[in-house]
């Protein structure tokens, strides 16, 4: 491979940001032109690096399109890029929302040139961890995220802004405390920070510094903040709620499949004696999070808060597919990953819209609004109906996967009954998602509301774009489980699947 | 023979109109409104013609199955692939019969009906033929998995049509009262698709049906799995408990509970159990269990309809009632089968065994076939008279008998068919019913045999009520006049004139055992000769027995709506509380809505995991993050700048990691 085509997806947003911050802030066409060409060009190069995936069946565990080169050779750490079936989509669904994000902010008018400049930065160092195979670089790109999202949040956000943009610097970096004590640890125990030769060498335990059980939680806290895990998913609703709609999307869209992406590359596939061991408690875990997450997502009247909630009881399936820990399982939890990032990442969008064009975001003052804007109606409508799981949307080839491939498992005691009680989450999902329907569009004719803008032509483009990839991946989800299994199939060999 | 490619067609038919109406015509050429409904009524009339093409290619060939080659659709695991295919076979022929025709009328009457409503035909008709599409996919697909999922798209075709007129509250409600209730059966679908897959590794029906009655699926993972699917039925088809939706759904359009909430939808759940009735047969548990959810709803919401006052929930709990009838004949018959394989008085080779476990549906599907054409026909002809009085109240109706001939003449002969009077459809397939079930299980004959009473009565009640005596004015709350009735226009009678003859001669059919010998069904005394049939139930005691006493039903509605002798208010002053307790509804809407979602899920529960999310677990962590702010501060103290947060953080790992050494090392 000559061209560094990981290289040139990771930093032509982070180019573009610096670009943008030398234009005059005045010069906002100018700003938002770079924003869109800097993330349009990485997502055509995803595209075509996903159309060149290697999909043989041979394929299945092996990096494509490294980049590896010595960065700093005293602790042997690697500027080390590369992806492989899990890895190759989420750097695909980055480049994808992070292009959608720069058309989603086309209205943005308050500071423009820090607003994208901090916006493009988040695209690199999200495409950063997913694409990154060095630990030291997985973590600084972990790390570098948490920066532009305070900064968008605290100032471009909207109510306790402050609170809300604090509170997830500390969640992070609470658990990125935990994950570095992690990352050391293992550094230290294997001498290597390359991801696949860990994996592949599985722990020598030469000079094991403490138990794989406890590296297994240091790296797992991190994540399941991230995830969000119940009990550690408070920051979720409050960031979500006071972020601006193009930030909101890329944190329901990508950033908290970091979580997702995270336990399944460094937990699962390099520790499976402890992943097995408490794979039972985190799937319980999972279990309170769908059931707990949804119940409480009915009583939420702020339509982005109940959106972000309903975050919460989709991730419990992610957990529950990665811990059931099956071939089928694991790759439902890949693809639950992709289809929520796509279908909340929509409904975040089709909420903003809401928000920016009705004013209101009261739920319980919203209402009867299908005759006046018909278009979003019939947009956040399908958005709703793939996120409570309906066939020949995403949302359903997702859950149908890891409801199918948790239950046959079988390398979690009583894994089936564990999966049945799942199952009654798309009960209380289809409550919730047809109430917040109902509240906003349905019912009588509002007439203060009268006049209100539907989606402008713009929007529309965006909207059917991601309404095309729900129904796509819905019908024909093989386009993109035919990869993932691939990423999939050497970490389900660890556990027989 | 038909060719294979023609049974894609009739699925497939009114998916083009779904993408002519909702994609072609609607964003390139925005044409006048009706011609939405003639490319839907196009569709779906070839979808007819095909699907009568295949019922003549299985009644004159040999085979009793066409073959349809599958489609690979996604490879899953490695080596495990999901096909798409088309089952031929009797019964989802006779199905997709019902489906297409019923469907086309309503199409054609649809024209008339929807005529106020020209803004809408187009969203209206997209629907319709999405709906069509789906309807016909859930009965001629050859995989569960794909049943479930055309299951899950008439659910949501049937979410989209009650709630059609969604700027009203009570449409809108409806219509997620209807998917949310019957998602609660959809967890129980899916359950026994898990405990299926989990043991046998297919979704295919084929492959489902040999296993079980090779033996290898059996014991409690065949109870469970069939329960579950049973369970699916039981939202579906609205059967108790989960019956609560079908009543409300009436807040759609007239056409659309002319055929999604009478004749074709809520009828899935009778087909899906039929589909997969080689598995039930093996489980006395799992059959009795349909028997006694079939027999004991026939009753129940019979009695409900005795005190209603909407015409179209009158009918709505007829429906719900007629359903647990089928589900009885399906009972019944498969708890005589299943006993006789426990006992192991079946000797018989695989084979075999198939076509009999597969014949056993007989019953209960003739019983759905008849009932189709006759309750659509019900349904519409109660839209023209909605149509010409603007309201569904029967009090406010009254002596359309004159001004509304011909609706009246076919709700009359839909009456009969239904009250199952000879020599009419519906008089066939009741009988049937209450021969096997008389056979097999006499409680549930006793309830059936009352419910035929109940039901003749309530028919007619309606009919003296709305068609009798003095016109009462019609509604008064829309602000036009109804003073003078008028038949309906000529669209919407022609469809009816054509089902009615349907509700006479359709159950001709089986005279001679015609139909019962197609699905595979061996019967012992069949008559030989047409008019043999005709005349044979006077020759023994059962028949003779039923029509009695849906004459007496007759009678009693006469006696009471017509000619007053005993009054409806004395009749219910004498039962008191038991008409309250009927007229609403056994409180079962009080139950679950206010008792059970509103007091102990969304006051109770959720609300306590509201405040223990917000005060609990973040009020939790902001107590510790508090400390570890005023912590940062101390710090602070000494530097400056955001960094040292983060170099706090990484001191933190660091004491973590001393800790962990100290701990596990």
């Amino acid at each position: 491979m000559d061209f560094n085509y990981l290289s040139t997806i990771l930093f032509l947003p982070a180019a573009g940001a610096i670009i943008i911050a030398f234009i005059s802030s005045r010069n906002e066409k100018a700003i938002k032109w770079t924003a869109f060409i800097f993330t349009a060009v990485p997502l055509v190069l995803a595209i075509y690096l996903f159309c060149a995936f290697d999909r043989s069946l041979s394929a299945a565990g092996t990096i494509q399109f490294e980049e590896k080169y010595l960065w700093i050779a005293p602790l042997s750490a690697h500027y080390h890029l590369g992806v492989d079936g899990l890895s190759m989509p989420l750097v695909l669904l980055t480049a994808f929302l992070g292009f959608l994000a720069v058309l989603i902010s086309w209205k943005i008018h308050e500071r423009p040139r820090e607003y994208f400049a901090w916006l493009l930065l988040l695209e690199t160092s999200i495409i950063g961890v997913f694409a990154s195979l060095d630990l030291l670089l997985f973590f600084i790109m972990w790390e570098i995220e948490v920066i532009p999202m305070y900064f968008l949040i605290s100032i471009w956000g909207s109510g306790r802004r402050d609170y809300s943009a604090i509170k997830y610097v500390l969640y992070t970096l609470f658990g990125s405390a935990f994950m570095l004590a992690g990352i050391l640890s293992l550094y230290f125990t294997t001498g290597s920070l390359s991801m696949p030769d860990i994996a592949n060498q599985g722990l020598g335990m030469v000079q094991a510094i403490m138990p794989a059980g406890a590296i297994f939680w240091l790296l797992f806290i991190g994540f399941a903040i991230k995830l969000p895990m119940f009990p550690f998913h408070t920051w979720l609703p409050d960031a979500h709620t006071d972020a601006p709609t193009a930030v909101s999307v890329m944190l329901a869209g990508v950033l908290i499949k970091m979580g997702g992406y995270g336990m399944i590359r460094l937990c699962v596939f390099m520790f499976p004696g402890p992943a097995q061991d408490y794979a039972q408690l985190l799937i319980i875990l999972a279990l309170i999070g769908i059931l707990y997450g949804a119940a409480v997502t009915l009583m939420q009247t702020d339509i982005k808060r109940m959106i972000a909630y309903s975050s919460i009881s989709h991730m419990g399936y992610v957990l529950l597919g990665i811990f059931a820990l099956g071939q089928v399982s694991l790759t439902g939890a890949a693809l639950q990953m992709f289809s929520h990032g796509v279908v909340t990442g929509l409904l975040f969008a089709m909420a903003g819209l809401v928000i920016h064009n009705i004013e209101t975001r009261d739920l319980r003052q919203l209402g009867g609004l299908a005759r006046q804007v018909p278009t979003m109606t019939v947009v956040f409508s399908v958005a709703g109906l793939a996120s409570l799981g309906l066939p020949l949307t995403s949302g359903f080839a997702a859950e149908f996967l890891i409801f199918l491939g948790s239950f046959n498992s079988g390398v979690v005691p009583n894994i089936e009954i564990y999966t049945l009680i799942a199952v009654v989450g798309v009960v209380l999902t289809a409550g919730y998602i047809l109430w917040l329907i109902q509240q906003a569009f349905y019912g009588p004719v509002n007439k203060n509301f009268d006049g209100v803008k539907d989606a402008d032509g713009l929007e529309k483009f965006y909207m059917y774009v991601l309404v095309a990839v729900i129904m796509l991946v819905g019908i024909y989800p093989a386009v993109l489980t035919d990869v993932f299994k691939l990423g999939i199939s050497p970490i389900a060999g660890l556990f027989g699947g | 023979m038909i060719p294979y490619q023609y049974i894609w067609l009739i699925m497939l038919m009114p998916a083009f109109s779904f993408i002519i109406n909702g994609i072609i015509l609607r964003i390139f050429f925005k044409p006048k409104a009706k011609i939405y409904g003639y490319v839907t009524i196009t569709a779906i009339g070839l979808s007819a013609i095909f699907s009568v093409w295949a019922l003549i290619s299985l009644l004159t060939g040999d085979s009793h199955e066409i073959a349809v080659p599958d489609i690979t659709w996604a490879v899953i695991e490695n080596g495990v692939t999901i096909h798409i295919g088309l089952i031929a076979d009797q019964l989802s022929i006779v199905m997709a019969i019902v489906v297409s025709v019923v469907s086309l009328m309503v199409q054609i009457y649809s024209l008339g009906y929807m005529h106020d409503d020209d803004a809408g035909y187009y969203r209206y008709y997209t629907f319709m033929s999405l709906f069509t599409f789906s309807m016909l996919g859930l009965v001629l697909s050859n995989n569960l998995l794909f049943t479930f999922v055309f299951w899950e798209m008439v659910g949501l075709c049937s979410y989209l049509l009650i709630g059609f007129w969604f700027h009203r509250k009570s449409a809108a409600d409806a219509a997620k009262k209807a998917f949310i209730v019957t998602r609660i059966g959809d967890f129980g679908f899916l359950a026994g698709i898990l405990i299926l897959y989990l043991n046998t590794g297919t979704f295919d029906i084929a492959e489902l049906h040999h296993l079980a009655v090779t033996g290898v699926l059996g014991g409690m993972v065949l109870t469970w799995a069939a329960i579950g699917l049973f369970a699916g039925a039981i939202g579906k088809s609205a059967q108790f408990p989960l019956h609560v939706w079908l009543p409300d759904a009436m807040e759609g359009p007239t056409p659309v509970s002319a055929l999604i909430h009478s004749a074709t939808m809520v009828c899935a759940g009778v087909f899906l159990v039929a589909r997969t009735m080689p598995m039930f047969i093996y489980s006395v548990d799992a059959i009795t269990v349909v028997a006694v959810i079939g027999g004991f709803t026939a009753i129940f919401a019979a009695t409900m309809g005795l005190a209603a006052n909407d015409i179209k929930r009158v009918l709505a709990y007829s429906t719900i009632s007629q359903i647990g009838y089928m589900m009885l004949g399906l009972g019944a018959v498969g708890m005589g089968l299943a006993h006789e394989i426990a006992d192991g008085h079946l000797h018989v080779g695989t084979e075999e065994m198939l076509v009999i476990a597969k014949g056993a549906v007989a019953v209960g599907m003739f019983h759905l076939f008849t009932h189709a054409f006759f309750k659509s026909l019900l349904f519409m002809a109660s839209g023209n008279v909605s149509h010409s009085t603007g309201t569904f109240d029967m009090r406010l109706m009254g002596g359309l008998k004159k001004t509304m001939p011909w609706t009246y003449a076919v709700f009359l002969i839909g009456s009969l068919s239904l009250a199952g009077i000879w020599p009419l459809s519906g008089f066939w397939s009741k009988d049937e019913i209450l021969v096997s079930a008389l056979d097999n299980q006499p409680v549930l004959f006793a309830l059936a045999l009352i419910t035929v009473f109940l039901t003749a009565f309530y028919m007619f009640r309606a009919i003296y009520m709305t068609f009798h005596g003095e016109y009462k004015g019609g509604a008064t709350d829309d602000g036009v006049d109804h003073s003078h009735t008028h038949e309906a226009p000529k669209v919407m009678v022609y469809p009816l004139v054509f089902l009615a003859l349907l509700a006479i001669f359709i159950g001709w059919w089986n005279l001679t055992g015609g139909f019962a010998d197609f699905m595979g069904h061996h019967v012992e005394h069949a008559a030989h000769s047409f008019f043999g049939g005709l005349f044979n139930p006077f020759t023994h005691a059962l028949p003779v027995i039923a029509l009695l006493v849906g004459l007496f039903g007759i009678f009693s509605a006469y006696a009471v709506y017509n000619k007053k002798w005993i009054t409806a208010e004395s009749i219910g002053k004498f039962f008191g509380p038991l008409y309250t307790l009927v007229f609403r509804k056994y409180f079962f809407d009080e139950l679950y809505e206010n008792i059970i979602v509103k007091l102990a899920l969304v006051k109770g529960l959720f609300t306590g995991f509201s405040l223990f999310d917000s005060k609990g677990v973040d009020g939790t962590v902001n107590g510790v993050s508090s400390v570890v702010i005023s912590g940062g501060r101390a710090v602070r103290q000494a530097q400056t700048g955001q960094l040292q947060l983060y170099g706090f953080f990484i001191v933190l790992g660091l004491v973590i990691i001393g800790l962990c050494v100290y701990f596990f090392g």
